[in-house]
């Protein structure tokens, strides 16, 4: 073997993959322990959910687009009610606007407890994931008791939200946040002295400013370096006009920077939360919804915990939906995994890819063209069509 | 009692006290993932019956999926299966993995996970609660420990 050439060698990553909990498919071009190249294949959780959509009424999608993603559910169902809302022209009362943010936040808050255990692990740091999963159970306890269900909570209706709060549900929260509270400033302490964690993440995957900007990083990533962009403040929506969010940014862009931004996101949601449960405004929980709309289009957008969620949604007269598109943040997010690890360590990148916060069931709902060999070229949608369907009749 | 029968019932006894679980998501909304990762966190904990979940098929006993199936899932869901030294349990955790849930009739979905291979414990649920898991778990471990008896009670019951 001619041993001066230097020897390439591909690792392929999944997409049954013992780090993340779902399917997805990397393949990273290696020289030694350096990453030289590195490409990712997705489908593999695509259902056809947008596809699905336009055969049922617009009732039964709110269940659907729900479970798109199991741990951002409600912001689905906040993205798609809020704009189906829009087209109806029906204004849901202030109570229902003000309950959507108080599960938002809550929801905001079992996200980002919930990567943290699992970037964590992937740093090799099980106690931190052992830990924080155990006080993230507070939070799954409050919104279980608020909505009836662990995951799936199923809070929105078409024109308002499902629930009241209660007294006993308010001190409940009260409760959980204060213990929430204490532990996240023990895990900002954590993150930002424990010796050993900050190897893996001081410095490692630095993303500049500019570099988000162009690749168009959404949420807390974005945020870690330094591009302050959140719906929430941009263009606020349900009742997050009258609660006001501080945006939580970093300058430094590396994983310490995604880590620090997330967990002081934390306090800006407990934050929110105690100021929604002060200022909860009385009145109905449920505006009248007609049946069916008439033709018309909007787009809504809400900050996911991993950031922007947008939502396209077209009616035409009838009680289902004529098109709905959808497209999540993961998306945006995950061509950074691919320009950040060239040039890195193989072993950070476990670490890089957790950085951003992945959600696969999220993003598989597009279609990725796979050609074969490395040429790349664009496939015009008629080919593209013929494509689908020479590959489906084999 | 033969040389064989020894060797067996050592075989049965370790499986059954430390069975190793290899998770594989065939398309599920995730939900049902973060359920079955929180069995393993301290409020649940699974360990206690041993559990241990492991990255490579190839030293698992116990494939917990999730999910209904996918065009692109389905192909990699039966190589798993096959390279799971045997025997092999499966466990279906959730509505979708039972039924195909609500992505019933998608274009993508071909069904549920019994069509592509057999499972040995439903769990049902969207997602199903963490104690619901580990019941199932400890079913499924309670059978291996002694299968005659098992069968009896669920033909009785
Ligand atoms: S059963 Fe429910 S929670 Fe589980 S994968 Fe299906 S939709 Fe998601």
């Amino acid at each position: 073997m001619d041993t001066t050439v230097p020897q390439r060698f591909v690792v392929p990553i999944g997409p049954q993959h013992p780090a993340l909990k779902e399917p997805g498919h990397f393949e990273f071009t290696v020289d030694g322990e350096q990453v030289t190249g590195a490409s990712v294949r997705l489908g593999y959780a695509h259902r056809g959910i947008e596809k699905a959509t336009e055969g049922r009424n617009w009732v039964q999608n709110l269940y659907l687009l729900e479970r798109i993603c199991g741990i951002c559910s409600h912001v689905h169902a906040t993205a798609y009610c809020l704009g189906v809302e829009k087209l109806a022209g029906v204004t849901p009362p202030p109570r229902a606007q003000a309950i959507r943010v108080l599960v938002a936040e809550l929801e905001r808050i079992h996200s980002h407890l919930l990567w943290l255990g699992v970037a964590a692990h992937e740093a090799g740091f099980d106690t931190l994931f052992m830990y924080s999963w155990r006080d993230r159970e507070t939070v799954m306890d409050i919104l279980e008791a608020l909505t009836g269900n662990r995951v799936n909570y199923s809070a929105n209706l078409l024109g308002g939200v499902k629930f009241d709060l209660t007294s006993e549900l308010t001190d409940k929260i009260y409760k959980g946040l204060e213990l929430l509270e204490e532990r996240t400033y023990q895990y900002v302490d954590v993150v930002t002295s424990d010796a050993t964690l900050l190897q893996r993440t001081r410095g490692v995957g630095v993303t500049t400013r500019e570099q988000a900007e162009q690749l168009g990083l959404v949420g807390p990533t974005a945020r870690a370096s330094g591009v302050e962009r959140d719906i929430r403040v941009e263009a606020p929506y349900a009742a997050y006009p009258d609660f006001p969010v501080k945006v939580v940014t970093a300058t430094a862009g590396d994983l310490e920077a995604r880590f620090v931004v997330r967990l002081q996101e934390l306090f800006e949601a407990y934050r929110l939360i105690r100021a929604v449960l002060e200022k909860l405004p009385p009145g109905e929980l449920q505006a009248r919804m007609p049946r069916k709309i008439k033709p018309a289009e909007t787009v809504s957008r809400v900050e996911a915990p991993r950031g922007e969620l947008f939502y396209f949604i077209k009616s035409n007269g009838t009680d289902q939906p004529e098109r709905i598109k959808v497209r999540t943040p993961t998306l945006c997010n995950l061509a950074s995994v691919c320009v950040l690890a060239v040039g890195s360590q193989l072993a950070d990148v476990p670490m890089i890819l957790a950085g951003v916060d992945p959600c696969f069931s999220c993003n598989d709902r597009m279609v990725t063209v796979y050609s074969g060999d490395t040429d790349h070229t664009q496939w015009t949608w008629k080919q593209l069509r013929q494509y689908g369907i020479d590959y489906y009749r084999r | 009692m033969t040389w064989q029968h020894v060797v067996d019932d050592i075989r049965t006894w370790a499986r059954v006290n430390s069975p190793w679980v290899v998770h594989f998501n065939t398309g599920s909304c995730n939900g049902c993932d973060i359920e079955i990762l929180a069995i393993l966190t301290p409020r649940y904990d699974a360990e206690r019956f041993g559990v241990k979940l492991e990255g490579s098929p190839r030293h698992a006993d116990v494939l917990i999926c999730t999910g209904p199936v996918t065009r692109q899932a389905r192909d990699r869901l039966l190589r798993v299966y096959e390279q799971m030294p045997e025997p092999k349990f499966v466990i279906a955790v959730g509505s979708c993995a039972i039924s195909g849930g609500v992505f019933q009739g998608c274009y993508n979905v071909i069904g549920h996970i019994d069509e592509v291979i057999p499972v040995d414990v439903y769990i049902p649920g969207c997602p199903p609660r963490p104690e619901a898991i580990l019941d199932g778990v400890v079913k499924l471990l309670g059978h291996l420990k002694n299968p005659v008896l098992e069968e009896t009670i669920q033909e009785a019951g």
